[in-house]
């Protein structure tokens, strides 16, 4: 199977005032279209740096980054830029939709970023809210929505313009047990969708029985890679 | 993003309202005060009007010689001179002891050169009468003894002694000073005033007709050595001698400056402020692939927006104000250019908040999103 993210002898430092700290060591990495891949690790391990850079939001020191074919390490910002709205789709922790914007206004803004015609950008998001079980709200404004179904806006956002590679930044942390397991699902299905990479970093246990494939990351290098089901449940306990 | 954020927006529009007023009332006054500065030129017309070689604007005060006025005629070109005394006298109301400055304007008793263009009352004709004079409409209630009635037709007051007669009355500009103007006769008006060796104010002079006017003025220069100006020229030198000894140019630079800063201040900072706690969601938009241009686009768009609604605010509080305050009670002028400037300077302020916050959006990582 072909790796549709290949990250090798990845390395990134931030320099505050006189001190460096090295944040990714040598690090290599891979995902697979049609898998979810969690990305797992302690707090300041690197995990946030690691996403950050497979998805071009953020340049490495060093190392090469193929993703989806495309070697972000060799790309300059307007083509990363572009990259990033063509195919790849974002869910954050704290779902970051636009307050004054409604439901299917929020949804259709990575449409309205790929300069779609507003009416069919418009009628796209109603039918992607209408898939996460929000159809009959998407006049309402994200203020009056629960945190699940918030999240929910947030994967119907990611997924409005059937990008190829999904970045879940602990999509599940503000959920509770219940609404968690139904957003997995929802990237799950998305996941086998398209045959989508779906790459998610998270430290909730909870959901762990939903990886396909984990990376364990620890002081900025990947450690332990369990790369199937049964390994994952082994180690976890599921 | 702004216009959801009521707050901010009313904020906003608050503040560009707020500078827009002060700066088209500051505009409109310096207008008012230059218009003041010229009011005899608006109530006296001439379409030349000759003076001392050393006179730089119609307030100043040097006399002619009284032969002067054949030596003007005698210019080819020139079809009529009439001379005019433009002084000042003390003028009181006979049975009230408080006096009033006036201007006392005295016309050619034959031609009426330069008498008031628009009477609310009474003919011209009516100044050959004995002691009579034509008072402007600040006048009739400026020197009446009882301000719930103002002077009107067949009232006497008094000027250095003597009685004036009101046999009309006349609309005019107001002077700086805000006093009032009094017509009368060549005669009368020398004596009306205190006395002088000189008192030939002006020589106003009409060229023969289908004689360009600059070439009129230029022979008067030429056979005379007097000064002979066009009445633009002449209200176009007392401008810039007004602006060049007079601290209005200051005084009400300091309001328009005021309201420019006070604009800019409220703008820049809640522009600024509103970008910072729009970060997460600028972020997020960066992330998932808006161009910087876009979001630039997007800021200029909203400040712009912003900047034109309070600038309709404002423009529609200030024109209220203006319809509000009778005419020539205050020295407010609105001419055509005040509101195009006003406009020009508000989406000034809008263009420097909106570049405050784009710099921040153009420098933000997109990566930013990410973390906590």
């Amino acid at each position: 199977m072909t790796a549709s993210v290949q990250l090798e002898q990845v390395e990134k430092s931030f320099v505050n005032g006189d001190t460096t700290t090295q944040v990714l060591k040598a690090v290599d990495f891979q995902a697979f279209a049609g898998q979810i891949l969690f990305l797992i690790g302690p707090s300041g391990c690197g995990k946030t740096t690691l996403l950050s850079i497979l998805c071009g939001t953020l340049s490495a020191d060093a190392g090469t980054i193929g993703v989806l074919g495309e070697r972000l390490d060799e790309l300059g910002e307007p083509h990363l830029t572009r990259f990033r709205a063509r195919r790849v789709g974002f869910i954050f922790q704290s779902f970051n939709l636009i307050p004054t914007l409604t439901l299917a206004q929020n949804v259709a803004v990575p449409l309205i970023i790929l300069r779609r015609p507003a009416r069919e950008a418009h009628d796209r998001a109603r039918e992607l809210l209408d898939k996460v079980g929000l159809g009959a709200k998407t006049a309402e404004y994200p203020s009056r929505l629960s945190g699940g179904q918030q999240q929910r806006v947030a994967i119907a956002r990611a997924l409005v313009h059937e990008p190829d590679l999904l970045i879940c930044d602990e999509p599940t942390s503000a959920l509770d047990s219940k609404t968690g397991h139904h957003v997995m699902e929802l990237l799950r299905d998305s996941a086998a969708d398209r045959s989508r990479t779906v790459i998610i970093v998270t430290h909730d246990h909870r959901i762990y029985g939903y990886a396909d494939r984990m990376a364990e990351m620890e002081d900025g290098r990947i450690g332990r890679v369990l790369a199937n089901r049964g390994e994952i449940a082994a180690a976890h306990n599921l | 993003m702004l216009f959801g954020a009521k707050g901010k927006y009313l904020m906003l529009v608050s503040g560009i309202a707020f500078a827009t007023i002060l700066m088209i009332q500051g505009m409109a006054l310096f207008c008012g005060l230059l218009s003041f500065s010229y009011a005899t030129l608006d109530n006296i017309r001439s379409p030349i009007w000759v003076t001392d070689p050393i006179v730089a604007q119609v307030a100043d005060n040097q006399p002619l010689r009284d032969t002067d006025i054949s030596r003007v005629r005698s210019v080819p070109g020139v079809a009529w001179a009439a001379p005019l005394f433009v002084g000042s006298a003390q003028a009181r109301v006979i049975e009230h002891s408080l006096a009033k400055q006036v201007s006392v304007v005295g016309l050619d008793a034959t031609t009426f050169m330069g008498a008031p263009t628009e009477l609310v009352a009474g003919r011209i004709e009516d100044l050959r009468a004995p002691d009579s004079v034509i008072l402007d409409e600040r006048g009739t209630t400026l020197l009446s003894s009882d301000h719930r009635r103002p002077l009107m037709v067949g009232d006497e007051f008094e000027m250095n002694d003597r009685t004036a007669r009101v046999v009309g009355i006349c609309k005019a500009t107001a002077a700086l000073g805000g006093g009032s103007y009094v017509f009368t006769t060549y005669d009368r008006a020398v004596q009306y005033s205190p006395g002088q060796r000189k008192m030939l104010s002006f020589i106003l002079v009409i060229p023969d007709r289908g004689t360009p006017v600059t070439s009129v003025t230029a022979a008067i220069e030429e056979a005379t050595g007097l000064r002979a100006r066009t009445e633009d020229q002449f209200r176009m030198s007392t401008v810039l001698w007004t602006l060049e000894n007079s601290p209005i140019p200051l005084v009400v630079g300091l309001i328009v400056g005021v309201g420019f800063l006070v604009g800019t201040v409220i703008s820049g900072q809640t522009f600024y402020t509103f970008v910072a706690e729009n970060t997460r969601y600028l972020g997020a938009l960066k992330a998932m692939g808006t161009e910087n241009q876009t979001l630039v686009r997007m800021i200029l768009a909203q400040a712009g927006s912003v900047g034109l609604v309070g600038y309709g605010v404002g423009i529609g509080v200030i024109s209220l104000v203006f319809f509000i305050i009778p005419p020539g009670r205050a020295p407010l002028l609105l001419l055509w250019p005040v509101p195009l400037v006003a406009l020009g300077a508000v989406l000034l302020i809008c263009l420097f908040s909106a570049m405050l916050a784009v710099r921040n959006v153009v420098r933000l990582e997109p990566a930013i999103v990410f973390r906590g």
